[in-house]
């Protein structure tokens, strides 16, 4: 009766086809891949940061004893850097990721101290804010001594060359990181969901079909759908929004696996949801209790450094936290996937995780 | 035609839990006919339906579905059978003709959609959703999909419920031509009039037992030898015949 052997590769490809056709006609599919992201990006690309840190960098000969260094430990804005060697700090201020580097020194001679700052043209707009915060302090210091007398500290300024670092290239990789959790999170929860509720499923295991082609074929599908939301994103970002892509075509690919990547551990999360949900009204609550968290904590909007300590800590165990901050590196200082390993092993130890609790609670029927 | 039996089950044994929802039933089904399970809701029909169609494992007890075991033979089994599940739906945001494509990669075979939706009159909803359908055409579509694989069974769980009569007998002929071509068809029903017309032989199941196995025509014979009379006396039509002629025996959608 059937000449032909039975294909697996043929029936995940069919359910794989099958489940593409039904994400691209499902409304809230599009609307939280892609349009969610893509307004967020438009708002927040046109407001700028809200959370601002500057990082500064402190030399190792830097005086940390006399007022000016005691002053500047007060401003709430400004994040002093202290564990890094002259090196790293100097790529890192070409780089952006420091703001600027101080070094103040204590004179012999009047004026007592002598601020040397470095300003990165990488990231002009938080230099600017130091150099504020530094002319007020400037200002109070020699206001304080005696009239017509020699000023306390003077002020010494240069600006090292970098690339700029414009606000999208943080909001971006964020808001890609929100997409691809939302669409790993709430399709997968949801269709495995619905299709054993409807008895779909069941229908399924009437035909030769294994169970693991259902599985694969679906994945697929949604990776196919988040991939070429995640190059929508990218491309949109870079054309109209001036994102940073350092390597071109070589920094999108890498990217893509990045999202990859990400979008398996976070299907994870929607396989265990599937299971436990009783009916569809409460994979949204469900879905909320894992996507939330990441949304608000894993530096999607705002860096991680902004937080205080104690919300560092959770931050820094949340996948997404990881995968954003591995979807920066690659973007815009241009690393490849080898340079992104402690990420990668930290979103590795989270698939284990994930996978091993999903294979307990997912269910079939 | 000799009776070969295409589907014999002996002394099947199905319990969820403490709860024994089949008891010991054995029967067999001849192929080539239209197998009737009757009984009321709980009696244990789907439940023997679905251990048979290897979606259930069965408690204890023996299976032969086309010459092959239940136990060791589940994906020979599906390959031979086409099951309609009672109230299943089928994948969301599809229209039709990509339905019966992914059920053609399911069992593996190159059927085209239109092949498919001609044979149960539906080629020109080939681009509406399923849920689009009205009861009647829900139900042929189901069954289109339990042909595409060319069972040699198919498995119709209560296909006719909540159809009007020009639909419920529109799904007869339908079910008709179907084991004209040599399939064999086990369904359940709660309509004995269904039965009556549609049935070679009929098994009664109640209480997770078979209480009786035979044509519609001899349990009748047999019931009326015994004294029985119908307390009205019987006309040479009834009021759904009425139903029928004052409405119109053509195609209807409803």
């Amino acid at each position: 009766m059937n000449p032909k052997p039975y294909s697996n590769t043929k029936a995940t490809l069919a359910i794989a086809k099958a489940s593409f056709r039904s994400i691209l006609r499902s409304p809230s599919a599009v609307v939280f891949t892609l349009a969610f992201p893509l307004i967020f990006i438009v708002v927040f690309a046109n407001i700028g940061g809200g959370g601002v840190k500057v990082d500064v960098g402190v030399a190792k000969t830097c005086d940390t004893i006399g007022p000016v260094y005691q002053a500047l430990k007060h401003v709430n804005v400004v994040n002093f850097i202290r564990d890094q060697s002259e090196e790293d700090m100097k790529n890192n201020l070409s780089k952006g990721t420091i703001d600027a580097i101080i070094d103040i020194k204590k004179n012999a001679a009047r004026p007592a101290y002598t601020v040397n700052v470095q300003y990165t043209k990488a990231s002009g707009e938080k230099g600017n804010i130091l150099r504020s915060v530094l002319s007020n302090i400037y200002y109070n210091i020699n206001n304080g001594a005696q009239v017509n007398s020699p000023p306390q500290a003077e002020i010494r300024e240069t600006t090292v060359s970098g690339r700029e670092y414009k606000y999208i290239d943080f909001i971006l990789p964020g808001q890609l990181g929100f997409s691809i959790l939302s669409s790993g999170v709430f399709g997968t929860a949801f269709v495995f969901l619905s299709l054993r509720l409807t008895l779909v499923i069941k229908r399924f295991f009437a035909t030769p079909v294994k169970r693991s082609s259902i599985v694969l074929g679906e994945a697929i599908a949604r990776i196919a759908f988040s991939l070429l939301g995640a190059l929508f994103i990218i491309l949109v970002g870079h054309y109209l929004f001036g994102f940073t892509l350092v390597h071109g075509v070589v920094t999108v690919l890498n990217m893509l696996v990045l999202s990859a990547m990400g979008l398996i551990i976070f299907m994870g999360f929607g396989f265990i949801i599937s299971g436990i949900a009783k009916n569809e009204s409460t994979v949204p609550p469900l879905s909320n209790i894992i996507t939330m968290p990441q949304f608000l904590l894993s530096g999607t909007f705002f860096s991680v450094s902004a937080f205080p300590k104690w919300l560092q800590y959770i931050s820094n165990a949340l996948p997404l936290t990881h995968l954003n901050n591995a979807m920066r590196k690659v973007a815009f200082e241009g690393a490849g996937l080898g340079d992104v390993t402690h990420q990668l092993l930290i979103l590795l130890i989270w698939f284990v995780i994930v996978y091993a609790v999903a294979v307990k609670t997912f269910k079939w029927e | 035609m000799a009776k070969q039996p295409i589907i014999t089950v002996k002394n099947l044994v199905k319990n969820y839990g403490d709860f024994a929802a089949v008891k010991g039933i054995s029967f067999e089904v001849y192929e080539g006919e239209i197998f009737g399970l009757l009984g009321p809701n709980g009696a244990g029909k789907t439940t023997t339906l679905e251990v048979i169609e290897t979606l259930r494992e069965k408690t204890s007890g023996e299976i032969t579905v086309d010459g092959f075991n239940i136990e060791t033979d589940k994906n020979s089994i599906k390959q031979r059978i086409g099951v309609q599940l009672q109230a299943a739906g089928y994948y969301p945001n599809l229209n039709l003709s990509e339905l019966i494509d992914l059920f053609s990669g399911l069992y593996g075979i190159d059927k085209t959609p239109m092949e498919m939706l001609e044979k149960v009159a539906l080629t020109d909803k080939a681009k509406a959703k399923y849920k689009d359908l009205s009861g009647g055409q829900k139900q042929r579509f189901s069954i289109a999909t339990t042909l595409i694989n060319n069972p040699r069974i198919i498995f119709l769980d209560e296909p006719t419920t909540g159809l009007d009569p020009q639909a419920r007998r529109n799904l007869w002929d339908l079910i008709r031509e179907i084991r004209d071509q040599g399939t064999t068809v086990v369904i359940t029903t709660h309509y004995m009039d269904e039965a009556e017309v549609l049935c070679d032989r009929v098994a009664f199941v109640d209480g997770g037992h078979i209480i009786g196995i035979d044509t519609p025509d001899h349990f009748i014979d047999q019931l009326v030898a015994s004294g029985f009379e119908r307390k009205k006396e019987v006309k040479l039509a009834n009021l759904e015949d009425v139903f029928i002629n004052l409405t119109g025996k053509e195609w209807r959608e409803g």
